[in-house]
Protein backbone atom coordinates (compact mmCIF):
# COMPACT_ATOMS: atom_id res chain seq x y z
CA UNK A 1 0.00 0.00 0.00
CA UNK A 2 1.12 3.54 -0.67
CA UNK A 3 1.37 6.15 2.07
CA UNK A 4 -1.74 7.79 0.65
CA UNK A 5 -3.70 4.52 0.75
CA UNK A 6 -2.64 3.85 4.31
CA UNK A 7 -3.79 7.32 5.31
CA UNK A 8 -7.18 6.69 3.70
CA UNK A 9 -7.53 3.38 5.53
CA UNK A 10 -6.83 5.01 8.88
CA UNK A 11 -9.34 7.78 8.23
CA UNK A 12 -11.90 5.24 7.06
CA UNK A 13 -11.48 3.21 10.25
CA UNK A 14 -11.79 6.34 12.38
CA UNK A 15 -14.93 7.37 10.47
CA UNK A 16 -16.44 3.97 11.28
CA UNK A 17 -15.66 4.49 14.96
CA UNK A 18 -16.97 8.04 15.07
CA UNK A 19 -19.32 9.04 12.27
CA UNK A 20 -19.20 12.67 13.41
CA UNK A 21 -15.42 12.95 13.01
CA UNK A 22 -14.42 15.94 10.83
CA UNK A 23 -11.22 15.50 8.84
CA UNK A 24 -11.11 18.82 6.94
CA UNK A 25 -8.98 20.68 9.45
CA UNK A 26 -6.95 17.66 10.55
CA UNK A 27 -3.26 18.37 11.20
CA UNK A 28 -1.45 15.16 10.24
CA UNK A 29 1.39 15.90 12.64
CA UNK A 30 -0.69 16.66 15.72
CA UNK A 31 -2.16 14.00 18.04
CA UNK A 32 -5.37 12.45 16.69
CA UNK A 33 -6.61 12.10 20.27
CA UNK A 34 -6.80 15.88 20.77
CA UNK A 35 -8.24 16.76 17.39
CA UNK A 36 -10.88 14.05 17.06
CA UNK A 37 -11.82 13.42 20.66
CA UNK A 38 -10.50 9.85 20.49
CA UNK A 39 -9.90 7.98 23.73
CA UNK A 40 -7.80 4.91 24.50
CA UNK A 41 -10.76 2.63 23.71
CA UNK A 42 -10.93 4.14 20.21
CA UNK A 43 -7.26 3.34 19.62
CA UNK A 44 -7.97 -0.22 20.69
CA UNK A 45 -10.71 -0.34 18.05
CA UNK A 46 -8.22 0.84 15.42
CA UNK A 47 -5.75 -1.87 16.46
CA UNK A 48 -8.42 -4.58 16.32
CA UNK A 49 -9.66 -3.41 12.91
CA UNK A 50 -6.13 -3.39 11.46
CA UNK A 51 -5.65 -6.92 12.73
CA UNK A 52 -8.93 -8.02 11.19
CA UNK A 53 -8.20 -6.46 7.81
CA UNK A 54 -4.49 -7.14 7.39
CA UNK A 55 -3.66 -9.77 10.06
CA UNK A 56 -1.44 -7.09 11.55
CA UNK A 57 -0.40 -7.65 15.18
CA UNK A 58 0.44 -4.42 16.97
CA UNK A 59 1.94 -5.05 20.42
CA UNK A 60 0.58 -2.93 23.27
CA UNK A 61 3.86 -1.09 23.81
CA UNK A 62 3.76 0.13 20.21
CA UNK A 63 0.30 1.72 20.47
CA UNK A 64 1.92 5.17 20.92
CA UNK A 65 3.13 4.87 17.30
CA UNK A 66 -0.49 5.51 16.31
CA UNK A 67 -0.60 8.94 17.96
CA UNK A 68 -0.70 11.14 14.82
CA UNK A 69 -1.79 10.45 11.28
CA UNK A 70 1.82 10.84 10.07
CA UNK A 71 3.18 8.52 12.76
CA UNK A 72 0.51 5.95 11.85
CA UNK A 73 1.59 6.04 8.20
CA UNK A 74 5.29 5.88 9.11
CA UNK A 75 4.69 2.93 11.41
CA UNK A 76 2.37 1.02 9.07
CA UNK A 77 4.18 1.65 5.77
CA UNK A 78 6.78 -1.14 6.09
CA UNK A 79 4.20 -3.50 7.62
CA UNK A 80 1.70 -3.00 4.79
CA UNK A 81 4.07 -2.69 1.88
CA UNK A 82 3.03 -6.05 0.42
CA UNK A 83 -0.69 -5.58 0.92
CA UNK B 1 -35.70 -15.86 23.35
CA UNK B 2 -34.58 -19.26 22.10
CA UNK B 3 -31.05 -20.20 23.07
CA UNK B 4 -29.21 -23.36 22.10
CA UNK B 5 -29.71 -26.29 24.49
CA UNK B 6 -26.60 -27.95 25.90
CA UNK B 7 -27.09 -31.19 23.95
CA UNK B 8 -27.21 -29.29 20.65
CA UNK B 9 -23.86 -27.55 21.07
CA UNK B 10 -21.05 -28.32 18.73
CA UNK B 11 -17.88 -30.05 19.87
CA UNK B 12 -15.59 -27.15 19.07
CA UNK B 13 -15.66 -23.34 18.94
CA UNK B 14 -13.00 -20.70 18.42
CA UNK B 15 -13.75 -19.08 21.78
CA UNK B 16 -15.81 -20.15 24.78
CA UNK B 17 -16.95 -17.34 27.09
CA UNK B 18 -17.88 -18.56 30.56
CA UNK B 19 -20.44 -16.27 32.18
CA UNK B 20 -22.72 -13.58 30.83
CA UNK B 21 -22.12 -10.51 32.94
CA UNK B 22 -21.81 -7.31 30.95
CA UNK B 23 -18.09 -8.00 30.44
CA UNK B 24 -18.73 -11.52 29.15
CA UNK B 25 -21.58 -10.41 26.89
CA UNK B 26 -19.52 -7.60 25.38
CA UNK B 27 -16.47 -9.77 24.88
CA UNK B 28 -18.56 -12.49 23.19
CA UNK B 29 -20.29 -9.98 20.95
CA UNK B 30 -17.05 -8.25 19.94
CA UNK B 31 -15.35 -11.54 19.12
CA UNK B 32 -18.28 -12.79 17.06
CA UNK B 33 -18.34 -9.44 15.25
CA UNK B 34 -14.66 -9.93 14.45
CA UNK B 35 -15.50 -13.23 12.75
CA UNK B 36 -14.80 -15.82 15.46
CA UNK B 37 -17.12 -18.70 16.30
CA UNK B 38 -18.15 -17.93 19.87
CA UNK B 39 -20.02 -19.97 22.47
CA UNK B 40 -21.40 -18.15 25.53
CA UNK B 41 -22.18 -20.36 28.53
CA UNK B 42 -24.21 -19.10 31.50
CA UNK B 43 -25.06 -21.10 34.62
CA UNK B 44 -28.24 -19.12 35.36
CA UNK B 45 -31.38 -19.24 33.22
CA UNK B 46 -31.08 -15.52 32.55
CA UNK B 47 -28.25 -13.53 30.95
CA UNK B 48 -26.69 -10.44 32.53
CA UNK B 49 -24.82 -11.56 35.64
CA UNK B 50 -25.41 -8.85 38.22
CA UNK B 51 -27.01 -6.68 35.53
CA UNK B 52 -30.19 -8.49 36.31
CA UNK B 53 -33.86 -8.17 37.23
CA UNK B 54 -36.61 -10.32 38.62
CA UNK B 55 -40.40 -10.34 38.64
CA UNK B 56 -42.39 -10.47 41.85
CA UNK B 57 -46.01 -9.58 42.61
CA UNK B 58 -46.58 -8.07 39.17
CA UNK B 59 -43.53 -5.78 39.47
CA UNK B 60 -40.17 -5.91 37.74
CA UNK B 61 -37.25 -5.18 40.08
CA UNK B 62 -33.91 -3.98 38.72
CA UNK B 63 -30.99 -5.23 40.79
CA UNK B 64 -28.11 -3.03 39.61
CA UNK B 65 -29.66 -0.35 37.40
CA UNK B 66 -28.84 2.50 39.77
CA UNK B 67 -27.12 4.91 37.42
CA UNK B 68 -24.01 4.84 35.26
CA UNK B 69 -21.71 7.53 33.79
CA UNK B 70 -22.28 9.34 30.49
CA UNK B 71 -19.45 7.32 28.93
CA UNK B 72 -22.01 4.54 28.43
CA UNK B 73 -23.49 6.49 25.53
CA UNK B 74 -20.34 6.26 23.43
CA UNK B 75 -19.47 2.78 24.64
CA UNK B 76 -22.94 1.38 23.85
CA UNK B 77 -23.07 3.08 20.48
CA UNK B 78 -19.71 1.65 19.45
CA UNK B 79 -20.03 -1.85 20.85
CA UNK B 80 -23.78 -2.52 21.03
CA UNK B 81 -25.36 -0.33 18.38
CA UNK B 82 -27.61 2.70 18.20
CA UNK B 83 -30.80 1.03 19.51
CA UNK B 84 -29.18 0.48 22.89
CA UNK B 85 -27.48 3.88 22.89
CA UNK B 86 -30.76 5.64 22.15
CA UNK B 87 -32.41 4.33 25.32
CA UNK B 88 -29.87 5.95 27.64
CA UNK B 89 -31.42 8.84 29.55
CA UNK B 90 -30.24 11.10 32.36
CA UNK B 91 -31.33 10.77 35.99
CA UNK B 92 -31.45 14.39 37.03
CA UNK B 93 -32.27 14.29 40.72
CA UNK B 94 -29.58 12.79 42.87
CA UNK B 95 -30.28 13.37 46.57
CA UNK B 96 -27.96 13.35 49.57
CA UNK B 97 -29.55 13.31 53.00
CA UNK B 98 -27.49 12.81 56.15
CA UNK B 99 -26.81 14.61 59.45
CA UNK B 100 -24.09 16.70 57.81
CA UNK B 101 -25.98 17.98 54.75
CA UNK B 102 -29.07 17.54 52.59
CA UNK B 103 -28.99 18.54 48.94
CA UNK B 104 -30.12 17.64 45.44
CA UNK B 105 -27.67 17.57 42.55
CA UNK B 106 -27.28 16.38 38.98
CA UNK B 107 -24.00 14.79 40.16
CA UNK B 108 -22.17 16.55 37.34
CA UNK B 109 -18.96 18.52 37.45
CA UNK B 110 -20.58 21.93 36.99
CA UNK B 111 -23.02 21.25 39.77
CA UNK B 112 -20.38 19.87 42.13
CA UNK B 113 -18.15 22.88 41.52
CA UNK B 114 -21.09 25.12 42.40
CA UNK B 115 -22.07 23.08 45.47
CA UNK B 116 -18.54 22.89 46.84
CA UNK B 117 -18.27 26.67 46.67
CA UNK B 118 -21.80 27.69 47.71
CA UNK B 119 -22.70 25.02 50.24
CA UNK B 120 -19.31 24.00 51.54
CA UNK B 121 -17.55 27.38 51.23
CA UNK B 122 -14.50 26.01 49.44
CA UNK B 123 -12.49 28.66 47.53
CA UNK B 124 -12.87 28.37 43.75
CA UNK B 125 -9.15 27.84 43.25
CA UNK B 126 -9.12 24.79 45.53
CA UNK B 127 -12.14 23.27 43.79
CA UNK B 128 -10.56 23.85 40.39
CA UNK B 129 -7.29 22.30 41.45
CA UNK B 130 -9.01 19.28 42.99
CA UNK B 131 -10.93 18.61 39.78
CA UNK B 132 -7.83 19.11 37.65
CA UNK B 133 -6.03 16.55 39.81
CA UNK B 134 -8.72 13.85 39.71
CA UNK B 135 -9.47 14.43 36.01
CA UNK B 136 -5.81 14.01 35.19
CA UNK B 137 -5.41 10.73 37.09
CA UNK B 138 -4.79 7.62 35.07
CA UNK B 139 -3.81 4.06 35.55
CA UNK B 140 -0.10 4.58 35.02
CA UNK B 141 0.21 7.24 37.74
CA UNK B 142 1.66 6.79 41.18
CA UNK B 143 -0.45 4.32 43.12
CA UNK B 144 0.88 5.04 46.58
CA UNK B 145 -1.36 8.04 47.29
CA UNK B 146 -4.58 6.94 49.01
CA UNK B 147 -7.97 8.57 48.54
CA UNK B 148 -7.85 9.62 52.20
CA UNK B 149 -4.57 11.45 51.55
CA UNK B 150 -6.01 13.03 48.42
CA UNK B 151 -9.01 14.37 50.36
CA UNK B 152 -6.86 15.54 53.25
CA UNK B 153 -4.65 17.45 50.85
CA UNK B 154 -7.52 19.47 49.37
CA UNK B 155 -10.15 19.44 52.11
CA UNK B 156 -8.36 18.92 55.46
CA UNK B 157 -10.66 18.25 58.40
CA UNK B 158 -13.77 18.46 56.22
CA UNK B 159 -15.49 15.13 56.91
CA UNK B 160 -18.64 16.58 55.32
CA UNK B 161 -16.87 17.08 51.98
CA UNK B 162 -15.17 13.70 52.24
CA UNK B 163 -18.65 12.21 52.60
CA UNK B 164 -20.04 14.11 49.60
CA UNK B 165 -17.16 12.94 47.43
CA UNK B 166 -16.79 9.40 48.71
CA UNK B 167 -20.16 7.99 49.75
CA UNK B 168 -21.53 7.51 46.20
CA UNK B 169 -18.32 5.83 45.07
CA UNK B 170 -18.35 3.48 48.04
CA UNK B 171 -21.83 2.38 46.99
CA UNK B 172 -20.78 2.18 43.35
CA UNK B 173 -17.76 -0.06 43.79
CA UNK B 174 -17.21 -0.91 47.45
CA UNK B 175 -14.07 1.18 47.72
CA UNK B 176 -12.84 2.86 50.90
CA UNK B 177 -10.66 5.86 51.71
CA UNK B 178 -7.67 3.54 51.89
CA UNK B 179 -7.76 2.50 48.23
CA UNK B 180 -5.27 4.04 45.74
CA UNK B 181 -6.43 7.57 44.88
CA UNK B 182 -6.20 6.82 41.16
CA UNK B 183 -9.06 4.32 41.48
CA UNK B 184 -11.13 7.08 43.02
CA UNK B 185 -10.05 9.67 40.46
CA UNK B 186 -10.84 7.48 37.46
CA UNK B 187 -14.31 6.43 38.65
CA UNK B 188 -15.32 9.81 40.09
CA UNK B 189 -14.24 11.67 36.92
CA UNK B 190 -16.31 9.29 34.80
CA UNK B 191 -19.43 10.27 36.70
CA UNK B 192 -18.53 13.94 36.94
CA UNK B 193 -18.36 14.18 33.16
CA UNK B 194 -22.09 14.76 32.68
CA UNK B 195 -23.94 13.19 35.57
CA UNK B 196 -25.82 9.96 36.11
CA UNK B 197 -27.63 8.04 33.40
CA UNK B 198 -29.95 5.06 33.20
CA UNK B 199 -31.40 2.70 30.65
CA UNK B 200 -34.97 3.50 29.72
CA UNK B 201 -36.93 0.27 29.43
CA UNK B 202 -35.12 -1.40 32.33
CA UNK B 203 -32.46 -4.08 32.64
CA UNK B 204 -34.69 -6.69 30.99
CA UNK B 205 -34.93 -4.60 27.83
CA UNK B 206 -31.19 -3.92 27.77
CA UNK B 207 -30.20 -7.56 28.15
CA UNK B 208 -32.87 -8.60 25.63
CA UNK B 209 -31.45 -6.18 23.06
CA UNK B 210 -27.94 -7.41 23.77
CA UNK B 211 -29.03 -11.03 23.29
CA UNK B 212 -30.61 -10.09 19.93
CA UNK B 213 -27.44 -8.31 18.86
CA UNK B 214 -25.29 -11.30 19.83
CA UNK B 215 -27.49 -13.70 17.92
CA UNK B 216 -27.32 -11.41 14.90
CA UNK B 217 -23.54 -11.57 15.14
CA UNK B 218 -23.63 -15.35 15.43
CA UNK B 219 -22.85 -15.97 19.11
CA UNK B 220 -24.17 -19.35 20.25
CA UNK B 221 -25.85 -18.77 23.61
CA UNK B 222 -26.48 -21.56 26.09
CA UNK B 223 -28.01 -20.89 29.53
CA UNK B 224 -28.44 -23.28 32.48
CA UNK B 225 -24.94 -24.48 31.64
CA UNK B 226 -22.51 -24.33 34.54
CA UNK B 227 -18.88 -24.78 33.61
CA UNK B 228 -17.15 -26.99 36.16
CA UNK B 229 -13.66 -26.97 34.68
CA UNK B 230 -11.57 -25.03 32.25
CA UNK B 231 -9.34 -27.57 30.52
CA UNK B 232 -5.61 -26.91 30.36
CA UNK B 233 -3.11 -28.94 28.36
CA UNK B 234 0.58 -28.12 28.13
CA UNK B 235 -0.01 -24.76 29.77
CA UNK B 236 -2.65 -23.89 27.24
CA UNK B 237 -6.41 -23.51 27.62
CA UNK B 238 -8.14 -25.94 25.26
CA UNK B 239 -11.78 -26.07 26.30
CA UNK B 240 -14.31 -26.40 29.09
CA UNK B 241 -16.29 -29.09 30.86
CA UNK B 242 -19.98 -28.61 31.50
CA UNK B 243 -21.12 -31.59 33.54
CA UNK B 244 -19.84 -34.56 31.53
CA UNK B 245 -19.69 -32.65 28.27
CA UNK B 246 -16.39 -31.43 26.89
CA UNK B 247 -16.31 -28.49 24.51
CA UNK B 248 -13.04 -27.66 22.77
CA UNK B 249 -11.87 -24.11 22.08
CA UNK B 250 -8.79 -22.22 20.97
CA UNK B 251 -9.32 -19.74 23.80
CA UNK B 252 -11.43 -19.58 26.96
CA UNK B 253 -12.61 -16.31 28.46
CA UNK B 254 -13.78 -16.54 32.04
CA UNK B 255 -16.34 -13.98 33.12
CA UNK B 256 -16.62 -15.78 36.45
CA UNK B 257 -14.96 -14.13 39.44
CA UNK B 258 -11.18 -14.09 39.14
CA UNK B 259 -10.87 -16.05 42.39
CA UNK B 260 -13.46 -18.60 41.22
CA UNK B 261 -11.62 -18.93 37.94
CA UNK B 262 -8.22 -19.66 39.47
CA UNK B 263 -9.28 -21.62 42.55
CA UNK B 264 -12.17 -23.64 41.19
CA UNK B 265 -12.38 -23.76 37.42
CA UNK B 266 -8.69 -23.97 36.53
CA UNK B 267 -7.11 -25.03 39.81
CA UNK B 268 -4.09 -23.47 41.50
CA UNK B 269 -1.90 -26.43 40.48
CA UNK B 270 -1.85 -25.10 36.92
CA UNK B 271 -0.07 -21.89 37.91
CA UNK B 272 3.52 -21.00 38.66
CA UNK B 273 4.54 -20.26 42.23
CA UNK B 274 5.37 -16.57 41.68
CA UNK B 275 1.97 -15.97 40.12
CA UNK B 276 0.27 -17.67 43.06
CA UNK B 277 2.31 -15.46 45.40
CA UNK B 278 0.78 -12.41 43.78
CA UNK B 279 -2.66 -14.02 43.62
CA UNK B 280 -2.54 -14.67 47.37
CA UNK B 281 -2.79 -10.93 47.97
CA UNK B 282 -6.01 -10.51 46.02
CA UNK B 283 -8.84 -9.37 48.25
CA UNK B 284 -12.40 -9.75 47.09
CA UNK B 285 -14.59 -6.73 47.59
CA UNK B 286 -17.60 -6.58 49.89
CA UNK B 287 -21.03 -7.90 49.04
CA UNK B 288 -24.43 -6.22 49.25
CA UNK B 289 -27.88 -6.36 50.75
CA UNK B 290 -30.98 -5.11 49.03
CA UNK B 291 -34.63 -4.68 49.92
CA UNK B 292 -37.14 -4.40 47.09
CA UNK B 293 -40.46 -2.62 47.52
CA UNK B 294 -43.28 -2.85 44.98
CA UNK B 295 -45.95 -0.13 45.20
CA UNK B 296 -49.55 -1.33 44.91
CA UNK B 297 -50.99 -0.79 41.45
CA UNK B 298 -52.97 2.44 41.28
CA UNK B 299 -50.97 4.03 44.13
CA UNK B 300 -48.51 6.75 43.24
CA UNK B 301 -45.57 8.29 45.02
CA UNK B 302 -44.35 11.85 44.66
CA UNK B 303 -41.05 12.59 42.90
CA UNK B 304 -38.55 12.26 45.74
CA UNK B 305 -35.51 11.97 43.47
CA UNK B 306 -34.08 9.17 41.34
CA UNK B 307 -31.22 8.03 43.53
CA UNK B 308 -31.01 8.91 47.21
CA UNK B 309 -27.84 8.58 49.27
CA UNK B 310 -29.24 8.48 52.77
CA UNK B 311 -27.65 7.99 56.14
CA UNK B 312 -28.36 8.79 59.75
CA UNK B 313 -24.76 7.97 60.74
CA UNK B 314 -22.94 11.06 62.01
CA UNK B 315 -20.03 10.76 59.58
CA UNK B 316 -18.98 8.76 56.53
CA UNK B 317 -17.47 5.40 57.34
CA UNK B 318 -17.15 2.61 54.79
CA UNK B 319 -16.95 0.19 57.72
CA UNK B 320 -20.24 1.47 59.13
CA UNK B 321 -21.75 1.12 55.68
CA UNK B 322 -20.99 -2.63 55.62
CA UNK B 323 -22.43 -3.41 59.06
CA UNK B 324 -25.58 -5.53 59.25
CA UNK B 325 -27.35 -2.71 61.09
CA UNK B 326 -25.92 0.08 58.93
CA UNK B 327 -27.74 3.39 59.00
CA UNK B 328 -26.58 4.11 55.45
CA UNK B 329 -28.39 3.03 52.31
CA UNK B 330 -29.28 4.18 48.84
CA UNK B 331 -32.80 4.24 47.53
CA UNK B 332 -33.14 3.79 43.79
CA UNK B 333 -36.62 4.94 42.89
CA UNK B 334 -38.16 3.60 39.69
CA UNK B 335 -41.09 5.67 38.45
CA UNK B 336 -43.32 4.77 35.48
CA UNK B 337 -40.79 6.63 33.27
CA UNK B 338 -38.39 3.68 33.82
CA UNK B 339 -40.57 1.49 31.60
CA UNK B 340 -42.70 3.94 29.64
CA UNK B 341 -44.14 1.18 27.41
CA UNK B 342 -45.48 -0.82 30.36
CA UNK B 343 -48.38 -0.39 32.78
CA UNK B 344 -47.36 2.43 35.18
CA UNK B 345 -45.43 0.93 38.07
CA UNK B 346 -43.42 2.24 41.00
CA UNK B 347 -40.70 0.26 42.70
CA UNK B 348 -38.04 1.24 45.23
CA UNK B 349 -34.81 -0.65 45.79
CA UNK B 350 -32.81 -0.04 48.95
CA UNK B 351 -29.15 -1.04 48.60
CA UNK B 352 -26.55 -1.48 51.29
CA UNK B 353 -22.98 -2.66 51.33
CA UNK B 354 -22.41 -5.79 53.41
CA UNK B 355 -19.81 -8.25 54.65
CA UNK B 356 -20.41 -11.81 53.48
CA UNK B 357 -19.04 -13.28 56.71
CA UNK B 358 -21.61 -11.45 58.86
CA UNK B 359 -24.42 -13.23 57.05
CA UNK B 360 -22.85 -16.53 56.01
CA UNK B 361 -22.87 -18.30 59.36
CA UNK B 362 -26.38 -17.45 60.56
CA UNK B 363 -28.71 -20.38 61.20
CA UNK B 364 -31.98 -20.25 59.33
CA UNK B 365 -33.97 -18.63 62.15
CA UNK B 366 -31.35 -15.93 62.83
CA UNK B 367 -31.06 -15.33 59.10
CA UNK B 368 -34.82 -14.86 58.79
CA UNK B 369 -34.84 -12.45 61.73
CA UNK B 370 -31.88 -10.48 60.40
CA UNK B 371 -33.64 -10.03 57.07
CA UNK B 372 -36.86 -8.92 58.81
CA UNK B 373 -34.93 -6.38 60.87
CA UNK B 374 -33.21 -5.07 57.75
CA UNK B 375 -36.55 -4.63 55.99
CA UNK B 376 -37.91 -2.73 58.98
CA UNK B 377 -34.90 -0.37 59.04
CA UNK B 378 -35.43 0.33 55.35
CA UNK B 379 -39.13 1.03 55.94
CA UNK B 380 -38.27 3.42 58.79
CA UNK B 381 -35.85 5.36 56.62
CA UNK B 382 -38.14 5.35 53.61
CA UNK B 383 -41.02 6.70 55.71
CA UNK B 384 -39.14 10.02 55.92
CA UNK B 385 -39.24 10.39 52.14
CA UNK B 386 -42.51 8.63 51.33
CA UNK B 387 -44.92 9.14 54.26
CA UNK B 388 -47.27 6.18 54.65
CA UNK B 389 -44.99 3.90 52.62
CA UNK B 390 -46.02 0.81 54.59
CA UNK B 391 -49.60 1.23 53.37
CA UNK B 392 -48.56 1.65 49.75
CA UNK B 393 -46.37 -1.43 49.39
CA UNK B 394 -47.81 -4.73 48.21
CA UNK B 395 -44.59 -6.64 47.51
CA UNK B 396 -41.41 -6.94 49.58
CA UNK B 397 -38.36 -9.03 48.80
CA UNK B 398 -34.85 -8.96 50.21
CA UNK B 399 -31.38 -10.10 49.22
CA UNK B 400 -28.28 -10.63 51.33
CA UNK B 401 -24.68 -11.60 50.53
CA UNK B 402 -25.91 -15.20 50.53
CA UNK B 403 -28.35 -14.33 47.75
CA UNK B 404 -25.62 -12.61 45.72
CA UNK B 405 -23.38 -15.62 46.21
CA UNK B 406 -26.09 -18.02 45.07
CA UNK B 407 -26.87 -16.17 41.83
CA UNK B 408 -23.38 -15.04 40.81
CA UNK B 409 -21.38 -17.88 42.43
CA UNK B 410 -18.81 -15.20 43.31
CA UNK B 411 -16.42 -15.89 46.17
CA UNK B 412 -18.00 -14.42 49.30
CA UNK B 413 -20.82 -13.04 47.17
CA UNK B 414 -18.69 -10.09 46.10
CA UNK B 415 -20.70 -7.44 44.26
CA UNK B 416 -17.71 -5.46 43.02
CA UNK B 417 -15.08 -8.04 42.14
CA UNK B 418 -11.74 -7.44 43.78
CA UNK B 419 -9.64 -4.67 45.24
CA UNK B 420 -6.94 -3.02 43.12
CA UNK B 421 -4.44 -5.90 43.07
CA UNK B 422 -6.96 -8.15 41.28
CA UNK B 423 -6.57 -6.15 38.08
CA UNK B 424 -2.97 -7.23 37.54
CA UNK B 425 -3.92 -10.88 38.12
CA UNK B 426 -6.82 -10.64 35.69
CA UNK B 427 -4.68 -8.90 33.05
CA UNK B 428 -1.76 -11.31 33.36
CA UNK B 429 -3.73 -14.56 33.40
CA UNK B 430 -3.13 -15.13 29.67
CA UNK B 431 0.59 -14.75 30.13
CA UNK B 432 0.53 -17.59 32.67
CA UNK B 433 -1.69 -19.93 30.70
CA UNK B 434 -1.92 -19.35 26.98
CA UNK B 435 -5.42 -18.85 25.66
CA UNK B 436 -6.92 -18.28 29.12
CA UNK B 437 -8.42 -14.84 29.65
CA UNK B 438 -10.43 -13.17 32.36
CA UNK B 439 -13.01 -10.43 32.08
CA UNK B 440 -15.09 -9.17 34.97
CA UNK B 441 -15.11 -6.79 37.90
CA UNK B 442 -11.57 -6.35 39.14
CA UNK B 443 -9.35 -3.64 40.55
CA UNK B 444 -12.19 -1.23 41.39
CA UNK B 445 -11.76 0.64 38.10
CA UNK B 446 -12.93 -2.25 35.92
CA UNK B 447 -16.23 -2.35 37.74
CA UNK B 448 -19.75 -1.09 37.31
CA UNK B 449 -21.66 -1.28 34.05
CA UNK B 450 -19.34 1.00 32.08
CA UNK B 451 -16.16 -0.54 33.49
CA UNK B 452 -17.41 -4.07 32.77
CA UNK B 453 -18.38 -3.31 29.17
CA UNK B 454 -15.13 -1.49 28.41
CA UNK B 455 -13.13 -4.29 29.97
CA UNK B 456 -15.01 -6.72 27.72
CA UNK B 457 -13.75 -4.76 24.72
CA UNK B 458 -10.17 -4.67 26.00
CA UNK B 459 -10.13 -8.42 26.62
CA UNK B 460 -11.79 -9.13 23.25
CA UNK B 461 -8.83 -7.37 21.63
CA UNK B 462 -6.39 -9.60 23.57
CA UNK B 463 -8.31 -12.75 22.61
CA UNK B 464 -8.57 -11.71 18.97
CA UNK B 465 -4.81 -11.10 18.88
CA UNK B 466 -4.16 -14.51 20.41
CA UNK B 467 -6.53 -16.49 18.20
CA UNK B 468 -5.26 -14.81 15.03
CA UNK B 469 -1.62 -14.98 16.18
Amino acid sequence: MTREEIKDVILEIIADIDEEAEFDQLDANAPLRDQLDLDSMDFLDIVMELRKRYKLQIPEDEYPELATLTSCVNYLEPKLKDV
Amino acid sequence: MQYTPLDRLEARYDVVVVGSGLGGLTCANRLAGAGHRVLLLEHHFQLGGLATWFKRGGHIFDVSLHGFPYGMVKTCKKYWGPAIRDSIVQLKNIVFDNPQFSLTTTFSKDDFIRILQERFAVPAAVVTEFFATVDGMNFYDDQSLSTRELFTRYFPGRSDIHRLLMEPITYANGSTLDEPAITYGIVFSNFMNRGVFTFEGGTDKLIGLMAEEMQKNGVTICTNARVDHILIEHNKACGVMVGNKTIAAKAVVSNAGITNTIDEMVGQEQFAADFLDRFKNVQVNNSSCQVYFGIRRGETIADIGDLLFTSTAEEFSSEEMRRMDTKSRTFSVYYPKTRPQSVPDYTIVASMNANYDDWAELDSESYRQAKEAMIERCFDDLERYVPGIRGKVDTIESATPRTFQRYTLHTKGTSFGTKFEGLDISRSLHREIHGLFHVGSVGIIMSGWLGAINYGVIVANDVDGYVRG
